[in-house]
């Protein structure tokens, strides 16, 4: 049975297996790629996108689940990489091999949305969701106070 | 018409012929690594090497279009370094590029123009050289461009070359007030038979730059805040299968029994191939493919063939250290300075100790992956896959399929990360794909679970290290050995590259001397062993662990004679000035004497191929659960000329949080043969709220530029544990310094 869903404000509909990973129907029927497989088990966020506003590992959220849901991946989060995490990304020069950082954008646009003001400290602890095998981590915290400043 | 001829590089070994028409060997080249006559088709030279690229080809580097865009082709593969972005940004210096106007394009996998020299003319990008290996010929590739375009304008305007000068893609003629871009010449322009001669003195002076040491925003990272970077896990191509691999649990074992019930019932399985070293999955979607590969686990038998059967990393360490300490024991010369084997003896007092290391997963955050299409006769194959040789990424499939290396064509893809596990010699996660796509006689994609990524990682090799000090009666460290029973890196990863250095096993061996230290009688020895394991380069390669010993050592002699490490290291570094540059400096930004509660410091200085660097860590220890924090991190650089400063500074950083994990948590165990751990719950590494506040700073200078992608690896685990001790006073030696181990250490 077809599940429907939206994606990026767009209607979006599958009849993959109902176990199937949200992430494996974004990337590969949907050909978003921007979120990617990094473990498969919610432990390294390379997945992370939006669910009905809050962030979530697509990985480990079954395509069962997502009647009637609304998913935004990095793809939907501005048209022209405007979002103000992405332009401080840019001026902080923070992605190296860049395969984390989508996931690193969306859990940071989720802590951004709900504290738009957030601490030193509660950047650090949100944002440890996320692995960056780059260790790019001094700068996403840059980043991410850069774009609190100026959004 | 299009003549061939074979091209023999200066390190000429026959693998390394290759066919080039005519039309491909043009100006540029011949600074490289060969010299040949060019043809008379000038005005399309070049054009055969790269379909990507567009305007006139200047050299099989440079193309300009008439609209003034300058095409750079970039030999080395982007890993999140930023070669792709360096490499060129070299060639427009010299080129008197206007930047904004340079598009980066991969270059074409044809050793002979754009090999590595580094790397005996091979594609291929790792030890953080390739700014190092390729800045003197680029800087000449882009000076002949930018003398070919003066000449063409000279001729144009009528004027001696000698009154032309360039300003950004502008040929301008002072006197007469006239100008023509790069893109007007492009229009006309002639090439030359011979690429024009360009004198090292003509070159810019390090003041006369414009880009280089500027820092201008790496090409790649726009792609890589909006998801549109492509890596080759994104590639799909028409009528493409998914593929997944169970592999032998032990290395060098095939698969015996294959019982395929459970794993072909699966939804969307198409076939279930064995394979010479594993049984692979063929499925409609990637979670078809995963899910059937699972299935497989307990369903497969394998040969006991494989040296690592039986063998346990516990053990084997245990064997390693006696071995390692045992002078009986026979070892092979690795590097020797002055008389060590007549001096030590003669030492008035003798001081020895012992360390060791774990191995350990390169955990880059894209799981292996490759696509290939193989055609339906086989007799060519078409392969996207990140690589970190596209040398290699060619000859390996070419030998599997039996086919000339000119049938591979590859597309080198962005690679989440690489670390030095993508340039083994039978690259085996794209050998996956060819053999898949052969079979299957489609286009198959292959991924690699996580799962997959660990259980067959390839590791940096567990060592053992044993060192003894000689001192004169004075006190004075005269004499050096180092003994390092380690499992072999090279003949495993890359025996031709093992055979063409004379069988130095270096991945395994670099760093165990006391390098840029006054110590006047020095041996450093490997005790060869072949455990099965297997290994890999990795970050940092040998000097993380070596460095890991010798500069822990220094520490534990400085202690011993009650002077200062900083101060010791300074008195043995008295004849180095950049070294003694970069300790007075971090010790500085540390504010290194200061009395600090409840923490301690540590520091530790390295050359690693020429960079120095040295580092300070301050930490702390919980006692109770043997947690150990590091707070701050200082770390002072001097690679030479820093091409990208700002880009130095975030490999740095990347290096630090690299070498915090290898200390602290990260640790592959082997029993029976088997790695034991899975994923990123048993393989831990650093997360945001791990690592500490990073102080980097970068001392330039005029020299010839050296490597920074990895060099702060190795300092981070002596820093911890010369940190520990001045903190606790007891002496951590075995990394990582898990909590368990640190616990012990305490008492």
């Amino acid at each position: 049975m077809a599940i429907n869903f939206t994606v990026n404000g767009k209607a979006a509909s599958t009849d993959a297996p109902p176990t199937t990973p949200l992430l494996w129907v974004i990337r590969e029927d949907l050909k978003l790629t921007g979120t990617k497989f990094g473990c498969g088990t919610g432990l390294c966020g390379a997945c992370m996108v939006h669910i009905d506003g809050r962030r979530a590992f697509s990985c480990q959220t079954q395509i069962s689940e997502m009647a009637g849901k609304s998913v935004t991946t990095i793809e939907g989060l501005s048209a022209d990489s405007s979002h103000p995490l992405q332009k401080a990304w840019l001026a902080e020069q923070v992605p190296q091999c860049g395969y984390c950082q989508s996931g690193q954008i969306m859990s940071a646009a989720d802590l951004l949305k709900h504290n738009p003001k957030p601490t030193r400290d509660q950047i650090v602890e949100h944002m440890s969701a996320n692995i960056c095998r780059c260790g790019t981590y001094q700068r996403i915290v840059r980043a991410v106070e850069r774009a609190a400043r100026e959004a | 018409m299009t003549q061939h001829m074979t091209i023999e590089s200066l390190n000429a070994r026959s693998s390394r012929r290759q066919v080039l028409s005519r039309r491909q060997v043009m100006i540029g080249a011949a600074g490289l690594t060969f010299a040949v006559a060019l043809g008379a088709n000038r005005r399309a030279a070049g054009a055969a090497l790269a379909g990507e690229r567009g305007g006139k080809a200047l050299s099989p580097w440079v193309s300009i279009a008439t609209d003034g865009t300058i095409t750079i082709m970039s030999p080395a593969t982007e890993m999140g370094q930023g070669s792709m972005t360096s490499l060129p940004l070299i060639v427009a210096e010299e080129l008197d590029a206007d930047w904004s106007k340079v598009r980066v394009v991969p270059a074409p996998p044809i050793d002979a123009i754009y090999g590595n020299p580094g790397f005996q003319g091979m594609m291929y990008t790792a030890g953080s050289n390739a700014v190092t290996s390729y800045y003197r010929p680029l800087r000449v590739f882009g000076a002949q461009v930018r003398r070919v375009l003066m000449e063409n304008a000279g001729k144009k305007l009528g004027v001696p070359l000698e009154e032309l000068s360039t300003e950004p893609s502008a040929v301008v003629h002072v006197k007469s007030g006239r100008k023509l871009s790069y893109g007007e010449i492009a229009a006309f322009a002639e090439v030359p038979d011979k690429a024009p001669e360009v004198k090292p003195e003509a070159l810019k002076k390090p003041s006369e730059f414009r880009l280089i040491g500027k820092d201008v925003p790496r090409v790649e990272v726009p792609g890589k805040v909006n998801g549109s970077a492509r890596y080759s896990i994104d590639v799909q191509v028409p009528n493409m299968l998914y593929g997944a691999v169970l592999r032998a649990p032990v290395e060098g074992s095939v698969p015996d029994k294959i019982d395929d019930t459970k794993a072909k019932v699966i939804a969307g399985a198409v076939r279930i191939v064995r394979l010479p070293y594993g049984v692979g999955v063929l499925a409609e979607t990637p979670w078809a493919a995963f899910e059937a590969r699972q299935a497989l686990t307990q369903s497969v038998t394998w040969s006991r063939t494989g040296t690592a059967w039986g063998f346990d990393s516990d053990k084997g360490m245990e064997r390693f250290a006696a071995d390692a300490k045992d002078l009986a024991r026979g070892a092979t010369e690795w590097s020797k300075v002055g008389d060590p084997r007549g001096e030590m003896p003669k030492a008035s007092s003798v001081f020895e100790a012992e360390y060791r290391c774990d191995y350990a997963y390169h955990a880059q955050m894209e799981p292996l992956n490759a696509i290939a299409s193989v055609s339906p006769s086989g007799d060519s194959v078409e392969i996207w896959a990140g690589t970190q040789s596209q040398s290699i990424a060619c000859e390996a499939p070419a030998k599997v399929l039996g086919i000339a290396r000119d049938k591979v064509k590859l597309h080198d893809m962005l690679m989440g990360g690489g670390f030095g596990r993508r340039g083994n010699r039978d690259v085996d996660f794209i050998i996956d794909a060819v053999l898949l796509s052969k079979e299957a006689g489609r286009p198959v994609k292959v991924m690699w679970t996580r799962e997959d990524d660990v259980h067959s990682g390839r590791f940096r090799p567990i060592s053992a290290h044993y060192l003894k000090a000689g001192f004169d009666p004075s006190g004075k460290l005269t004499a050096w050995h180092h003994r390092i029973a380690v499992d072999r890196v090279g003949p495993y990863m890359d025996p031709v590259r093992y055979q063409m250095s004379g069988g130095k096993d270096f991945i395994a061996m670099l760093g165990g001397e006391p390098r840029g230290y006054d110590v006047p009688h020095q041996l450093v020895e490997q005790l060869y062993r072949d455990t099965g394991v297997r290994t890999n380069p990795l970050r940092g390669i040998s000097f993380t662990a070596n460095k890991f010993a010798t500069e822990t050592f220094i520490d534990e002699i400085a202690l011993k004679r009650g002077i200062d490490p900083v101060k010791f290291r300074l008195e043995l570094l008295k004849n180095t000035p950049r070294a003694s540059k970069v300790v007075e400096r971090v010790a500085e930004m540390a504010n290194w004497g200061k009395k600090r509660d409840g923490r301690g410091v540590g520091v530790a200085y390295i050359d690693y191929s020429g960079s120095q660097v040295a580092g300070i860590a301050e930490v702390s220890v919980d006692r109770a659960n043997g947690q150990i924090r590091v707070h701050d991190f200082w770390c002072t650089i001097d690679c030479g000329v820093a091409v990208q400063p700002d880009n130095v500074v975030a490999q740095t950083e990347s290096s630090i949080v690299y070498g915090l994990g290898m200390s602290l948590t990260e640790r592959i165990s082997v029993k029976n043969g088997a790695v034991e751990q899975s994923n990123f719950y048993d393989y831990r590494v650093p997360r945001m709220n791990e690592v500490p506040a990073m102080h980097i700073e970068v001392i330039a200078t005029d020299n010839h530029p050296t490597g920074a992608g990895q060099m702060a690896t190795p300092l981070i685990a002596p820093a911890i544990s010369n940190a520990v001790m001045q903190l606790a006073g007891v002496r951590l030696r075995h990394t990582p310094f898990t909590p368990e181990r640190v616990k012990v250490a305490l008492g």
